[in-house]
């Protein structure tokens, strides 16, 4: 497998009027070529801070990358230039964003927004442009592309916006596609669809994708493999099967547990107790320890490391420490119900 | 498109007629009359109402003003001797519009740079000093400035005519004190608004894609924040343009706004109403174009349900 992205200890912190947070701290990633990776944790756990640094999009003020390296095709993204990320930005690494509702221009025809990123890296001139921006949209599935060009976002419904901006992504032919969760603003009959089309379009292009969602349903159906964050920490990585049928960390097993199954009648969903770690003041240890019903004196003083359990699962929990009692991951977590 | 203008001028000379009523009863009420002189006897007074049908009854007075104005006769003046009040306006626009327009067009475009700079420059000493200038222009009245403009540039530097009309050199002092308040609000507006952009979505997809961070900011972020600048543009123009009393005044500049409070206190009551009515034509028109344009910047607006459901 080649590597594609690598990120090393990444570390992104953002300065309020109170304090400075830490919304990354220490992030290890990699991308390999064709494959997709998903970020799965809840709000405020770094996901989307992560892809966006790795986009650099990080505004600052008041954010600021303060440590780590991100290496695309081995060169590192946190040292170019404004003007040099330009030219990786929407050309080799390219970015959906989670509301077509917002993220089109309202006042400029979606030809025109998708011509944009093609004049700009491929030198195409304005009727070449317009051309392939036609045949963008048949490729993402816009019927009567030729019509539609020339339209504007609001002439368009919220799924056929999100294949408008799928569109302006790929224009280029990115290596790595960044999906911030694409199908969080949609109808649950159009996310099959659009997930559908990532998928299909992932195979004609080579594309990898970094899928970053709090939906486990499209974790199942989408993903090669699993990253797993809290805290601004990644807690565990695994391929999909293994972080879906032997989950290690306590935290994976929480989400697991939350997931509503289809096949047994629940009276109740379940919850993970208590509130995520405020990371203006992050704890000293794993900072799950406060929510974690196996938590011991350890995991509030000291972050573990990394453990292998197999060659493509990590976890860091305390957990896994010879040292630790044995504990079952709890029977709720079984999958049900992959919805989608 | 063409029925929807066809409408709205339908409404216009509708809202017409209402002003032009309300402006005649208005008048009426106004106490004394424009023969009010001492040295004039009873008869002669009576002489004169006569020669000029005032001593019709009102409701006459009105039909025959309306019948004038369907036919362009806005009537004669009293002060100025039989001569017709669409050429004393005429006359009187072409300096105060000259001026008005001046400062708009300076005032829009270094407001709206200005409003772009400190949007951008947020938190900076650059936004504090722009936005301190704004400030400044909206609090000091515009007689101020032109005081200072003509004693420093006009007496102590001899830069510029400190007053009267003739060539551009007398335009620019004026234009000036006018234009500071048109900056002030226009970069207040502008930054509030470019801000409002800057944070939207579609602003992170532009920077997405890669491009500039100029392209960013005057194709995508620019455009969409001069939607609401229009709304407060066209008003503002129409009360520049048909002239400031007190500019015109310390300038000397014959302009219409002299004259308009002129005719008031003579009760020059065709002066009066001839004035009034271009005002409320002009207005009335300058909101018509802003709603044009509403569509010509913004897509999403279709005016009179056009073509697409």
């Amino acid at each position: 497998m080649d590597k594609l992205l690598e990120i090393k200890d990444l570390q992104v912190t953002f300065k309020t009027y109170a304090a400075t947070v830490q919304a990354v701290r220490g992030v290890n990633l990699t991308v390999n070529k064709r494959e997709t990776l998903a970020i799965v944790g809840e709000s405020g756990s770094g996901k989307s801070v992560t892809s966006k640094a790795i986009m650099g999009l990080i505004p600052n003020p008041p954010g600021k990358i303060t440590g780590g390296e991100i290496l695309f095709e081995g060169t590192d993204l946190t040292k170019l230039s404004e003007r040099k990320m330009q030219k990786y930005r929407g050309n080799e690494i390219s970015m959906i964003f989670q509301d077509p509702m917002t993220s089109l221009n309202p006042t400029m025809t979606i030809g025109k927004q998708i011509a944009e990123g093609l004049r700009k890296h491929q030198g195409l001139s304005k009727s070449e442009a317009r051309k392939r921006a036609v045949q963008l949209l048949d490729l993402v599935g816009i019927p009567n592309p030729q019509v539609r060009v020339k339209q504007y976002p609001h002439e368009f419904s919220g799924g056929m916006r999100q294949r408008v901006v799928i569109a302006i992504a790929l224009a280029c032919n990115p290596k790595l596609l960044i999906a911030d969760e694409p199908t969080t603003a949609l109808d649950v009959t159009i996310q099959a669809q659009i997930l559908d089309l990532m998928k299909d379009l992932q195979a004609k292009m080579d594309t990898a994708i970094i899928l970053i969602t709090h939906d486990l349903g499209v974790v199942a159906n989408m993903a090669h493999r699993v990253a797993v964050m809290y805290g601004g920490k990644i807690v565990e990585t695994g391929t999909v099967d293994e972080i879906f049928y032997r989950p290690k960390h306590p935290y994976t097993w929480g989400l697991l547990s939350s997931m509503p199954k289809l096949h047994t009648r629940q009276s109740e969903l379940l919850a993970i107790p208590g509130t995520p770690p405020d990371l203006a003041n992050p704890p000293k240890g794993c900072p799950f320890a406060a929510r974690c019903p196996h938590a011991m004196k350890v995991c509030t003083e000291f972050m573990p490391d990394y453990s292998d359990v197999s060659d493509t699962q990590q976890v860091a929990c305390w957990l896994q420490d010879e040292r630790a009692p044995k504990v079952e991951p709890p029977e709720t977590i079984g999958v049900g119900g992959r919805t989608r | 498109m063409a029925r929807y203008i066809a409408g709205r001028i339908g409404y216009l000379i509708i809202t017409l007629f209402i002003i032009a009523s309300f402006t005649f009863l208005l008048m009426q009420l106004l106490p004394g009359s424009p023969f009010n002189s001492e040295k004039l006897t009873a008869d002669q007074i009576q002489i004169l109402k006569h020669e000029y049908n005032l001593d019709d009854p009102i409701p006459i007075q009105f039909i025959h003003y309306i019948g004038g104005m369907l036919h362009g006769d806005f009537g004669v003046s009293f002060t100025y001797d039989g001569r017709p009040v669409s050429d004393l306006i005429v006359h009187r626009i072409g300096p105060s519009a000259t001026i008005g327009f001046e400062a708009v067009v300076f005032g829009t475009i270094v407001g709206l740079l200005l409003g772009i700079i400190a949007a951008l420059k947020r938190n900076t000493y650059i936004d504090y000093l722009a936005m301190f200038i704004a400030v400044l222009g909206i609090s000091i009245p515009s007689f101020v400035f032109a005081g200072l403009l003509q004693y420093y540039i006009g007496v102590k530097l001899e830069w510029l005519p400190i007053a009267f009309w003739g060539g551009f050199k007398f335009h620019i002092m004026p234009a000036f004190s006018l234009a500071v308040g048109v900056i002030a609000n226009i970069a207040r507006f502008m930054r509030t608004e470019m801000l409002d952009v800057l944070g939207q979505d579609y602003i992170v997809t532009a920077t997405a894609k890669g491009l500039s961070k100029a392209s960013v900011i005057f194709k995508h972020s620019v455009r969409n924040a001069m939607i609401p600048i229009v709304t407060i543009l066209g008003p503002m123009v129409v009360g520049i343009m048909t002239g400031s009393l007190v500019i015109e005044q310390i300038f000397a500049i014959p302009g219409i706004g002299d004259q308009f409070v002129n005719s008031i206190t003579k009760r020059d009551y065709p002066m009066i109403m001839g004035t009034t009515l271009l005002f409320s034509i002009l207005f009335l028109v300058v909101i018509l174009i802003v709603d044009i344009l509403y569509g010509v910047i913004d897509p999403r607006i279709r005016l009179g349900g056009g073509r697409k459901s």
